[in-house]
This record gives structure tokens, sequence and C-alpha cells, in this order.
């Protein structure tokens, strides 16, 4: 696999650390009555996406970037890459 | 040299003899030919014995599809299994063996296999040895594993040398045959960036086995001349034994290269192309009938290149049995010169009359042969249903052609069935529009389609990638056309009809598999072994299928095929593997004083990937716990020092440098001031423990962060997920120190003696000016910059100071000379484990991923004051439980009795079992403070449990250990020590 970093361009997969689903990005709120359900579901609870899928990966072995990647995961197709820090937090 | 059963060809070179031993025995064959064609012209026709039945084999084909010859090669180097004889350059001195029989490949005594054949048919495995269970252990699996298995690993330390490397270009044209040569013609004029990937040491694939003309000359000088004009060609590089093994994931193909003559044997490459076509051509198949497995039954167009490319005239009377036009061209070629052909067999009722030379039995078949270790002659069922009989020594067998797909398949593509050629071709691809198959990989089986749909497709690739139109002249061949008649199989005769003849799997077997229900492709290939093996059913899979289809009443295509995945053909392990083994499995990391500590005598001792020394051994100490004892003892009454450098350092400032890191930290760190450090506790966002270490503020908005040296790059990953993903605003920046400063602990009672001799006397080191928990900026030996931290794991009196990594050894040589009067030790990790489990402090085995900060007695650490990661969750019960897991200290009742690691704890009147269970033992060591062993291990409702006795008992090693609970920290409980 490669991946279109969107500073550096394309590197080669074994540059990359996988981390999992973007929702990580949605942090919930501690200071909320329901936080500790909150935190359950967004420690435990994924979607196990048949189709286009958002996650985390990291460029390790390069600029460090946390990265958020658009992928098919029926096919492998990379979508869209973007840095982490400018993403709309918005994700679903 | 005479040159025996040979004529002449431009790919052998017979003024270059090449002598090989085969079985033992010494043949010569010439520059230019493989194992397997260097063998038929010495008229060795039993290469082998197969696999299940051991019934004797001999050569079927001419490339890597080879089904049956199969070889030990006893390289001088490395001894490989399985090599195909048929694609086996030939080399001076090469060695090979016959396999799967013993004594010998004549008169194999596994062979009596076949007599019992009816018992061992397909899913005999499955129904023979189920009963009785006890007999698997002791009977049943000895004895399949003695009979099974293709080949033999020599079970010698080889040295194969692989490596690695990538490649990149515009096109990858995997086939160097008609279709791939013109591609790469046409594409090397436009100036794109080609590679050209050929399996075979000659470029030219099929055209090498042919002696027609193009363009008015033979085919194979057609060939050279054009691979004359492409090598020629800058942009073009040209790979030969090189074969391309997969394709995978965004536009990457794997290729394995044998390199010859060269000091390494193989490369694994991954070429990233931004086009591909896949020119790889296709196989002729087999039909199965009765005893079609004879040595001397060959495929029809292998015998052909035998005779074309190598020359090789061992054949006197030939019969050749096909459904399709293409076994004329051999019929034609071998008259030519000068074989018999006794006749052509053929199940059409009205072929196209080729030549009037042939006899032509039309609407026939072969049903039978004879023979015992090769072929005699053969049965026929003439048009009028008479069994007659022919004698021949060579069968030639044509059931068609399959278009060599599979890496079309590799990323999920769907094979499609043709019926006019009666064969599957690469599926519409819907995925990526990467690679293209054209030629005959196409289902494009005429010289002049090939030529055709090559020419058009890469002219459309070169349109696409926007390389510039070219003039090129390439040949134009006159149409024609290949008949082929869709029979499969022969139906007549009760006798074994071979169908994968590696992996000896008969018509029968598919009957089998079909009538238990094995209906699905997936199915039978795993009831029956139909196309597994080294040649993966490249000449029997889809006859297989076929089969299949015709029991069911299905169309082949909704029969379809199995998944083909890769590899294409088969890799050692070590292609993969490259150079990383045995030491180079994985990098070393050297600690800064790594050379010092070796001139030193250390022993060294593998953490991670780091290599460091875990004591220094004097001379009359032969014993290594004299040796840490004695360091532990430095340390505890005068002073030594340890090269602390891997553990992770992480340099942290900006702004909200601070806030950061209280978001973190799972303890407070609001009122950390400048020039001071603290603990910290970090914790995952589930609640259990990540990490600990110690954080420093040099300044305002920078501070210094210390991880265990195993998380080092995952806590620091850590930090930048939490920066990037979940705080961006914060105005923080991070950065990987752990390289840069070498970190020497400096620890004892008298250490402050030594720290005041090499830091700079403008630096005030007094107790006062400088207590426990301090840190500041300063420098040392006149001028080199430094960081010192009050900080002790051993207990002492302690500190940690960070000098850049270039002055490490000579500064270790440094302290030496001038810790002179104190006696000051060197110290490795062993001391260090001894010292850290005397103070209980938490380290790599307790932080093990299920701990949580209650656990480690830190429970009320956690600040529920502000947000942290890990906070909220780690008050979950089960995490947080009055009476759950805490770290308690372990001391044996009789001082010399060893606490084992790993042990578990119960009540004293408790029976050893898993509902009993009260904890167990994490860390232990012999304590020379003490002067016993203690341990440290978590055990249930622990806190209150001080001053009980238990058992540890590790039922692994038999032992059983008394011991009494009582507080972790077993020296200096209050830290006095670390004040002083």
């Amino acid at each position: 696999m490669v991946i279109n970093h969107p500073l550096l361009g394309p590197r080669d997969i074994s540059e990359f650390v996988y981390l999992g689903d973007a929702s990580l990005l949605n942090r919930p709120d501690w200071d909320n009555k329901k936080a500790e359900e909150n935190f359950y579901k967004y420690v435990y609870l994924r979607k196990n996406v048949a189709g286009i899928h958002k996650e985390l990966w990291f460029h390790q072995q390069g600029d460090r970037s946390w990265l958020v990647l658009t992928r098919n995961t029926l096919n492998h197709e990379i979508i869209k890459v973007e840095l982490a820090t400018d993403i709309n937090k918005n994700l679903e | 040299m005479t040159r025996i059963n040979r004529v002449k060809s431009s790919l052998i070179e017979t003024d270059k003899a090449i002598n090989f031993v085969f079985n033992g025995k010494k043949y010569f064959g010439f520059k230019g030919d493989t194992l397997a064609s260097a063998l038929l012209a010495n008229n060795v026709k039993l290469i082998a014995r197969s696999f299940k039945y051991h019934r004797p084999r001999g050569i079927v084909s001419n490339g890597s599809h080879e089904p049956n010859a199969l070889v030990e090669h006893i390289h001088k180097d490395y001894t490989e299994p399985n090599t195909k004889a048929t694609t086996l350059e030939l080399y001076e001195g090469l060695i090979a063996k016959s396999q799967n029989c013993w004594p010998s490949v004549k008169y194999d005594f596994m062979s009596i296999n076949d007599k019992f054949s009816k018992f061992i048919a397909a899913g005999f495995y499955y129904k023979t040895f189920m009963w009785p269970a006890s007999f698997w252990e002791k009977i049943y699996e000895p004895l399949i594993r003695k009979a099974a298995g293709l080949g033999k690993l020599s079970k010698r330390n080889e040295i194969r040398i692989s490596e690695k490397g990538f490649l990149h270009c515009d096109l990858l044209i995997i086939g160097s045959g008609p279709s791939g040569l013109i591609s790469a013609y046409i594409a090397g004029l436009s100036g794109a960036k080609v590679i050209l990937v050929e399996e075979d040491y000659v470029l030219g694939g099929s055209l090498n086995n042919e002696i027609f003309n193009i363009s008015n000359v033979p085919a194979q000088d057609w060939v050279k001349s054009i691979v004359n004009k492409i090598i020629k060609f800058p942009n073009v590089k040209c790979m030969k034994r090189t074969s391309v093994i997969g394709m995978f994931d965004h536009n990457i193909f794997g290729a394995v290269e044998k390199l010859k003559d060269k000091k390494i044997h193989q490369m694994f490459w991954k070429i990233r192309s931004k086009k591909a076509l896949l020119c790889s051509g296709s196989l002729e198949r087999l039909i199965p009938f009765q005893n079609n497995d004879l040595p001397g039954i060959m495929l029809s167009n292998s015998i052909r290149s035998y005779l074309n490319r190598w020359g090789v005239n061992s054949f006197k009377n030939v019969l050749l049995f096909t459904n399709n036009d293409d076994a004329y061209i051999t019929a034609i070629d071998l008259i030519s010169k000068g074989i018999t052909i006794k006749a052509v067999i053929d199940t059409r009722e009205n072929p196209k009359i080729f030549d009037s030379r042939i006899k032509v039995y039309k609407g026939s078949q072969v049903v039978n042969t004879k023979g015992k270790l090769s072929i005699e002659g053969a049965y026929i069922l003439n048009k009028k249903g008479k069994v007659i009989y022919l004698k021949c020594d060579i069968l030639g067998v044509s059931g068609g052609w399959n278009p060599n797909i599979q890496l079309s398949c590799h990323t999920g593509v769907k094979p499609m069935w043709k019926k006019k050629i009666s064969a599957f071709v690469p599926g519409e691809n819907n995925i990526s529009t990467h690679l293209q198959a054209v030629g005959s990989a196409n289902g494009y089986f005429t010289l002049n389609e090939c030529i055709l749909s090559s020419e058009k497709a890469v002219l459309k690739i070169l349109k696409d990638l926007n390389f510039p139109s070219i003039k090129y002249n390439i040949p134009s061949i006159k149409k024609e056309s290949l008949e082929i008649d869709n029979f499969w199989y022969v139906t007549y005769g009760s006798k074994k009809k071979w169908v994968d003849l590696q992996n000896d799997v008969t018509v029968k077997d598919i009957e089998i598999a079909y009538n238990e229900n094995f209906k699905s492709a997936a199915h039978l290939k795993r009831y029956t072994t139909l196309g597994m093996g080294t040649d993966q059913g490249k000449t029997s899979n889809v006859t297989g299928l076929a089969i299949l289809a015709s029991l069911s009443k299905k169309s082949i295509q909704e029969v379809g095929t199995t998944v083909y995945r890769p590899p294409f053909v088969p890799v050692s392990i070590d292609a993969f593997v490259g150079p990383s083994y045995g030491k180079n499995f994985k990098p070393i990391r050297l600690t800064p004083t790594h050379e010092w500590a070796k001139n030193n005598k250390a022993s060294f001792t593998e953490t991670g990937l780091w290599l460091r020394a875990e004591w220094y051994a004097k001379k009359n100490e032969n014993n290594w716990r004299t040796t840490v004892d004695r360091e532990v003892m430095a340390v505890r009454n005068s002073v030594g020092f340890c090269d602390v450098s891997t553990l992770g350092k992480i340099d942290i400032q900006g702004k909200d440098a601070l806030s950061f890191i209280n978001k973190v930290y799972c303890n407070n760190f609001t009122k950390l001031s400048i020039g001071k450090v603290r603990y910290g506790l970090m914790l995952r966002e589930d609640g259990l423990v990540m990490d600990d270490g110690t954080t420093a503020r040099m300044s305002e908005n920078h501070f210094i962060m210390t991880t265990t040296t195993v998380n080092a790059e995952s806590v620091y990953r850590h930090l930048e997920f939490c920066h990037q993903c979940l705080w961006p605003e914060m105005d923080v920046q991070l950065i990987s120190t752990t390289d840069a400063w070498a970190q020497i602990a400096i620890a004892g009672p008298n250490s402050r003696k030594i720290i005041s001799k090499i830091v700079d006397s403008q630096f005030n080191v007094t107790n006062e000016s400088f207590p426990y928990m301090s840190c500041k900026d300063v420098s040392v030996c006149r001028g080199i910059p430094a960081r010192l931290f009050r900080i002790s794991f051993s207990g002492e009196l302690g500190y940690e100071l960070s000098i850049p990594t270039q002055f490490s050894c000579s500064f270790a040589s440094y302290l030496m000379d001038i810790g002179k009067e104190e006696n000051i030790t060197p110290y490795g990790t062993e001391a260090l484990g001894v010292m850290r489990i005397e103070k209980g402090h938490a380290a790599g085995p307790e932080l093990n991923g299920t701990i949580s900060p209650y656990n480690l007695n830190m429970g009320k650490m956690v600040s529920i004051k502000k947000d942290s990661i890990g906070m909220i969750l780690s008050r979950r019960e089960g995490l947080a439980n009055e009476d759950g897991l805490r770290l308690v200290g372990l001391m044996p009742i009789s001082p010399d009795n060893q606490i084992i690691s790993g042990s578990h704890i119960f009540n004293l009147k408790d029976q050893l079992k898993p509902a009993n269970d009260l904890g167990y033992v994490t860390s232990s060591c012999y304590s020379p403070t003490l002067k016993s062993y203690i341990a440290l291990g978590f055990l249930k409702n622990g806190s209150n449990r001080h001053g009980e006795k238990i058992k540890l008992s590790n039922p692994l090693l038999k032992k059983e250990v008394f011991a009494k609970v009582c507080n972790p920290i077993f020296f200096d409980p209050n830290g006095d020590r670390l004040r002083e």
C-alpha cells in the first residue's frame, strides 16, 4: 500500500503505524453527567464498516504527522488523506 | 564432444559443454539448457516419483507450470527441494537428485501406495484417521508425517543471500513473449520508463519455441533483433530470471529475481508502476485418460519447444493427442527435423488438414497407455469404436490453452469464461484499470491477434500517461485461427485418469468429491488437493473445474474458479526475509557508553532493541550474583554510575506545554515550578496504566519528560496523537531527544561529592540550593552543556546527568578517574533492577497493560478535578475495587528461598486451583541489602494483608515458597536517604 501524504507525497506503508477508527478524534467532554458512558462508547464501540472508513495513521518513520485516511475497506482504495490537525472535528 | 540427440538451435551453444550430475550419474548438456532439456537429450525420462502414489513420473512441460519433474537441487551454498527441472538453468557442476523416492527413483518402496490406491483416494485422511482417537498421536500422525511432504529440507545451515529493493516505472510489462516485446519496443521508443520482466533466462517467451518466420526471418532471430533494440533504450530495464509473484494493493507488484554469478542469490523487488501490462501468455493443458502419467507423456507444445529451442531430438516415434490445431504445428516441426510422427489423434470429427504426410485419426481418443517406467505405446479408440494399439516413445497431449490470468485476480477480480476459446480470461476490472492483460494472456491465441491487442493497449497507455506519439515498425502477421474442441477428458475406461499430476488427483477423485457433496470449486480443491502444490494446478485446474461442471451439469462460468492468490510461483521464505535474520533480524541500538562498557568488560543484555550493560564482572568474580551484589552495595555504601540513556526523553515546549502535560498525566502538574521535577503516571484512555516517568520544568515553557525504555516510542506517538488529534489548538511542540542526550545516573551517599567535582564551579549543588527533585541547566567539565536532575531510581541520594551523546565514553572514563577516592563503581541493568525492587518501583513487569493506578497503590494520585487521559475510565468498577489487586512486597520465610517470577499467590490452607488464585509475582531478585530473596507482586486486597503468610506456587517448575506479605518498599520506606 502507498499513502499519499498531504505534505510529503506518496510514501510506502512501511513508514506508517496504524491506530484505528478516526472517531477517536471526537473525545467526549470529561465534565459531563454522562461522561462515564460517553467515554465507554468512545473507547470501546466501533463501527465495523464494509466500505468507506475514516481511520488514523501515524507517519512514524517520517514527519510524525497523524493522518486521517478515507479508505474503502472493500478494496483498500484510499480516497482522501488529510492531516489530523486540519480536520473538521465534526466527524461522524 | 559428440552431440547426441541434438539438432541445431540458435539458443543452444553446442560448443560449450556443461557437466552435471543427476542421481549420482554424470551427464553433460550445453549452455542454454535447462536441467530438463539436458536430461531429455540424455534420454533420461524417469525423473521423480509422484507425491501420493509414488508413480514414476517424467518431464511434462517446459516451464514453471511443471507438475512432475521436481528435483532436489544441491547448490554449493544451499539445497532446494521441489526445484522444477524445467526452469533450472544448467551450470557447470550442477547436482540434482530425484525426490519422493526411496531407495531410488527406479525402485521406490512407497510405490506400494499405488497398489492400495483404492483406499487412499480423495478424502481418505478425513475418513481413515478418525478412530480410534488414541491412535492419532502415536500411530497415524508419525506415519503421515513420514510419508507426507513434497521434497525434504536439508536441515543444513543454508547460506542463501537475499536482498530487497524498490523499483518504480511508468509501465511494467510482465512477460517478454510477442506481446511483451512489442509493448516494450513501442513504449521504449516513446521515452516512457519501462520495466520488462521475464521469468526465463532468455527473452522471447513462446517465440523461442517456434521456427516459423516473422518479417522473413526465423522467429528466434526476430526476437534477437528486437531485443537488441529494446536493451539499447536507456529508459527500459530488462529483468530476466525474474518472476512477478503477485499484484498487491495500490499498484504494487512483488517480484523475485534470481541472480546468477553474483554475491546475492536472489532479490525481492517491490515494483510500483503507473500502469502494467500482463503479457504472461498461456499454458497448454492436459487431457485426462487412463494411465496418462507415464514418463514420456508430455504437453505437445513442450515437445516442440524442446526440439526448436533446446535442439533436443531424442524422440523417435511420436504420437500426438489433441483437441485443437496447435498440435499440428508440433507435428510439422518434428517432421521437418526428420522425426517420425506415428499419428495425430484428434477428438474432432473434421479438423482442418495441415499436412498430408500426417496420419490423422479423426474423432478418436487415446484411452490408455502401456509401459512401466516410460511409455511404450498407446491404445486408441477410433471413430468406429474400435480400440487399436500404436507403439510410441513420446506422446504429446494438447488439451487447449489456459491464459496466465492469475496476477489479474490477485486484487479480487473474478475471471471470465470465454466459451469460444474454452478458457478463462481476466475479468472486467472494476477496481482499477491499472493492470491490463494483452495477447495470449487475454485469450488472443494467434500471433496476429497477440500483436494487435498489445499494440492497441500500449498506445492507449502511452497516451493516457501523456507520452508523445511515435513512429514505429512492427511486423504484420497474416491472420490465422486456432480452433479448439470443447473436449475435456476421456470417459472410456475405469482405471486412473490423472487430472492433477503433482497431487495425484484423478477424475475418480473429483467424482468422489462431487458425490460426497463437495460441489463448489473451493470445496473440491480442499477435498482432493486439486490445484495445490508448487505448480498450483497450472496444467490441471481448469480441466478439473470442467469435469466438475460436467458432473454438476453446470456451465464452467457457473462453477467458477478457486481464488488465485499470490505467489504465482513458489517463493522461498528467505526471499521475503531478505537480510533480516540472525543478528540482522532487527536493528541493534547501542547505548552512548557502549564502547567504554565493552572495554570495561561489561556483559550485555538485550532490552528491546537496546544492548545494555547488565554487569561489570571483576577478574576474580566467577558468578554474576557476586558481581551484582557488589555493584548494589557500592551504590548503597558509596557511589556508582549507570548509563540510563535508553529511557525515552521527550522535549516539550510551548505556551501550553504545562497544561498539555497536565492532561496526559493523571496526577496534578499545575503546581510544578521552574527547576523542579515530578513523578508522572500516564494512563491509557481505558484507565489502565500506560507508562510512568518524570517530567522536569527547565524553564517557563520548557519541559523534559522521561518515559520507560520500552515505551519510549509509543508514549511519544501517544503524545503526538493527543496534540494533533485531540487538542490541536494547544501551543505545544514535541520532539524525541532520546538519542541526542546521554543520561548517566550517579547514585549513592557519595554522589554529591562526585557531582560537585564535575559540575562547573558557578553552579551550586548543595542540598539546600539543589534539593531532592530539582533540575537545572548546567555545564560540566569546563563548558560542556548538561542538564542535572536530582532524581533517584536506586533510592539513594542520586543524580541523573544529561550530556550530549558524543561525550559519553570519555565522560565515563573521567568519572572513573575523579571517583577513585570514593571507589566509584559502574553498575549495570541487573543491579539497577535489584535496587528498584528493593525500593518497590514499578517497572516493565508491573506495568503490563492490565494494571490500574489502584493496583499500584496510586489510586489517590489520579486527580478527579481535571481532565486527563484515562481519568474517567480509571474509576470504573473493577479497576478501582477496594479489594482488588495491590502491589505488595513478598519476603520468603527462609531468606535463601528464591521466589520465581510468575508464581501465583495462594492462602496457606487453600488448594492450588484457579478459583483460589489470589495474584501473582511480577519481579524477584536477591537483595544484598536485606540479605534475602525478595519479590514484588500483585495480591488481592494486598494493602490490608501486610504481615500475613502466604504461599507462592509455580506449578511449571514445581516450586512452592512460603512468604510473608510486606510493604513493597523494602528499603528506606520514608525516603530519608533520597533527601540527605
